[in-house]
């Protein structure tokens, strides 16, 4: 096996395994850890895909900021493995029935797709460099570009507003 | 399967394995030395002597220092997630050492007939890569806070994690100005452009501003130290900790001051550039690995200006007050970074700079 085989299946049990981890951790502060070790590998995999741009911002925008912000409710609410609510039997065996429903599911539509034949490019590809990456955004996708930026700018003017007092409650 | 792949290249890794031992031994060695010239600095403006009776002029006090901390007994609480309570100081000590990775100490160094670059890795995205790893660094003073089980580290370790993500906004969009500028991520290139040029301060200085003022509040420095405001907090996050443990936090502190005045000289004033010298022509006169060790002399010096800024302002200027640091972060700088943004995109974008 070449060195690129070994990282992509350690890096894939990583991914998985502590994903698998984030579900069934009881305490919810190590369940966001587990996240982020996730978030950590899958920034890997665009690494050994030479998309150094979209790894680092996985990194930043997710574990770095995002996970915080969970990390931050999670502590501040002192949620702890003691104060979790325990489902019943019942909820549990309806939750694994339908999410082995969901399992079949795409595997039966993954099954067929066009996957199997396609190689990656390991590490010689150059689309996820940050130079190819800004000209294809700026040019070609630029009408989608604009307009989740729009959207992304009007969700932050939702928030202020649903955040900020009343008028009246302040005088 | 590519055979090519297996082949190693023992020299290259015995040469970055010699520069990342370097690089660490040097930020451990300068981090020491900067808790004694912050003693020094702090008896100097309030008209003391500071540390005098280890060594000559006090100067094994470090030692001295680390010394005690190892010797002191190490406490886990009984009621503190022990793996986590581990866990926070390691990674804040990890997350401390990583940035000098993507640093350019130098410019290059003849050994055995083979150059060798003095910068350990010059990845396509050398400031987002600083980027990544600061906004890591938040997990070790919140897991830390969190682990210990208190009330009071829990409140500095909340208190940490909101500042250090609220200047981190302005931090990246100074950071977007100073990349219009350069128009790479690369550390090289952007010392390169500064090379016998005139450095970025000039033609961003408000951006470097906004850095500077954002680099303090990453680092937890005073004015902006309310993660450890020992008045309101008892110690702050590290209350729980005692031995090396305690030391680690401590100890990461002083290196992401090293590094962020590294950090900030590469960026903003020339990094390894001899100021009003041609560092070609030099190079012609006493040769490559002397240029390299003169370069890389001057970018300690620039480094240790930027150090003693921060113990001087730390000696100045009283702390603010929550409430006053988080308008200052959200209405002060970041309106003032995305005006500073514009101007100087409008400034490039009509050729008088850049």
């Amino acid at each position: 096996m070449s060195i690129t085989q070994v990282l992509f299946f350690f890096l894939s049990a990583l991914a998985l395994g502590s994903a698998v981890m984030v579900v069934i951790s009881r305490n919810p502060v190590h369940s966001v850890l587990w996240l982020i070790i996730t978030f950590f590998a899958i920034s890997g995999h665009y690494f050994m895909l030479n998309a150094q741009f979209i790894a680092i911002v996985n990194i930043i925008v997710y574990a770095g900021a995002i996970m915080v912000l969970f990390l931050f409710v999670i502590m501040l609410m002192n949620l702890n493995a003691e104060t979790e609510p325990q489902k019943n039997k019942w909820m549990k065996l309806a939750g694994v029935v339908s999410g082995g429903c969901l399992l079949l599911v795409m595997v039966a539509a993954l099954k067929e797709a066009e996957v199997k034949g396609q190689t990656t490019e390991m590490v010689t590809g150059n689309i996820g460099l940050i130079k190819n990456l800004g000209q294809a955004l700026f040019t070609q996708y630029v009408v989608p570009f604009e307009i989740s930026s729009v959207l992304f700018l009007s969700a932050m003017v939702g928030t202020v507003l649903i955040g900020k007092k009343d008028a009246k409650e302040q005088n | 399967m590519n055979p090519v792949l297996l082949v190693i290249d023992w020299a290259f890794l015995l040469e970055k394995a010699i520069l990342i031992s370097v690089v660490i031994g040097l930020s451990l060695f300068i981090a020491m030395y900067e808790t004694y010239a912050e003693r020094k600095v702090a008896a100097f403006m309030q008209d003391r002597r500071g540390p005098n009776r280890a060594g000559p002029f006090g100067i094994l006090q470090p030692l001295a220092d680390g010394l005690k901390l190892f010797f002191k007994e190490e406490i886990v609480p009984n009621t503190a997630n022990k793996f986590l309570f581990v866990l926070g100081p390691s990674l804040a000590m990890l997350t401390a050492m990583m940035t000098s990775a993507v640093i350019p100490w130098g410019s290059s160094v003849e050994v055995f007939g083979r150059q060798v670059n003095l910068q350990i890795a010059d990845i396509n995205i050398g400031v987002l890569f600083i980027f990544g790893v600061v906004s890591m660094g938040v997990y070790g003073i919140m897991i830390g806070g969190w682990a210990s089980n208190n009330k009071f580290s829990l409140l500095a370790a909340l208190r940490g994690a909101s500042q250090v993500i609220s200047y981190e906004l302005p931090m990246g969009l100074s950071l977007i100005s100073m990349l219009i500028i350069t128009g790479s991520l690369k550390m090289s290139v952007i010392v390169g452009g500064q090379v016998d040029s005139i450095y970025y301060v000039l033609l961003n200085p408000l951006g470097f501003f906004i850095f500077l003022v954002c680099a303090f509040a990453e680092c937890n420095r005073t004015p902006f130290d309310l993660p450890e405001a020992e008045n309101e907090l008892n110690f702050g996050y590290h209350q729980e900790y005692s031995s090396m443990k305690l030391g680690f936090y401590l100890f990461a502190e002083y290196i992401n001051m090293f590094i962020s005045s590294v950090v900030m000289a590469t960026l903003f004033f020339g990094g390894y550039d001899i100021p009003f010298v041609s560092d070609a022509g030099l190079v012609e006169s006493i040769g490559q690995n002397w240029t390299a060790l003169i370069q890389c002399l001057v970018l300690f010096l620039k480094t240790g200006f930027f150090i003693f800024l921060f113990m001087w302002v730390r000696w100045t200027i009283p702390r603010f007050r929550y409430d006053q640091l988080m308008n200052l972060g959200w209405k002060v700088m970041i309106p003032l970074a995305l005006v500073n943004m514009v101007l100087v995109s409008l400034l490039v974008l009509t050729g008088i700079i850049g």
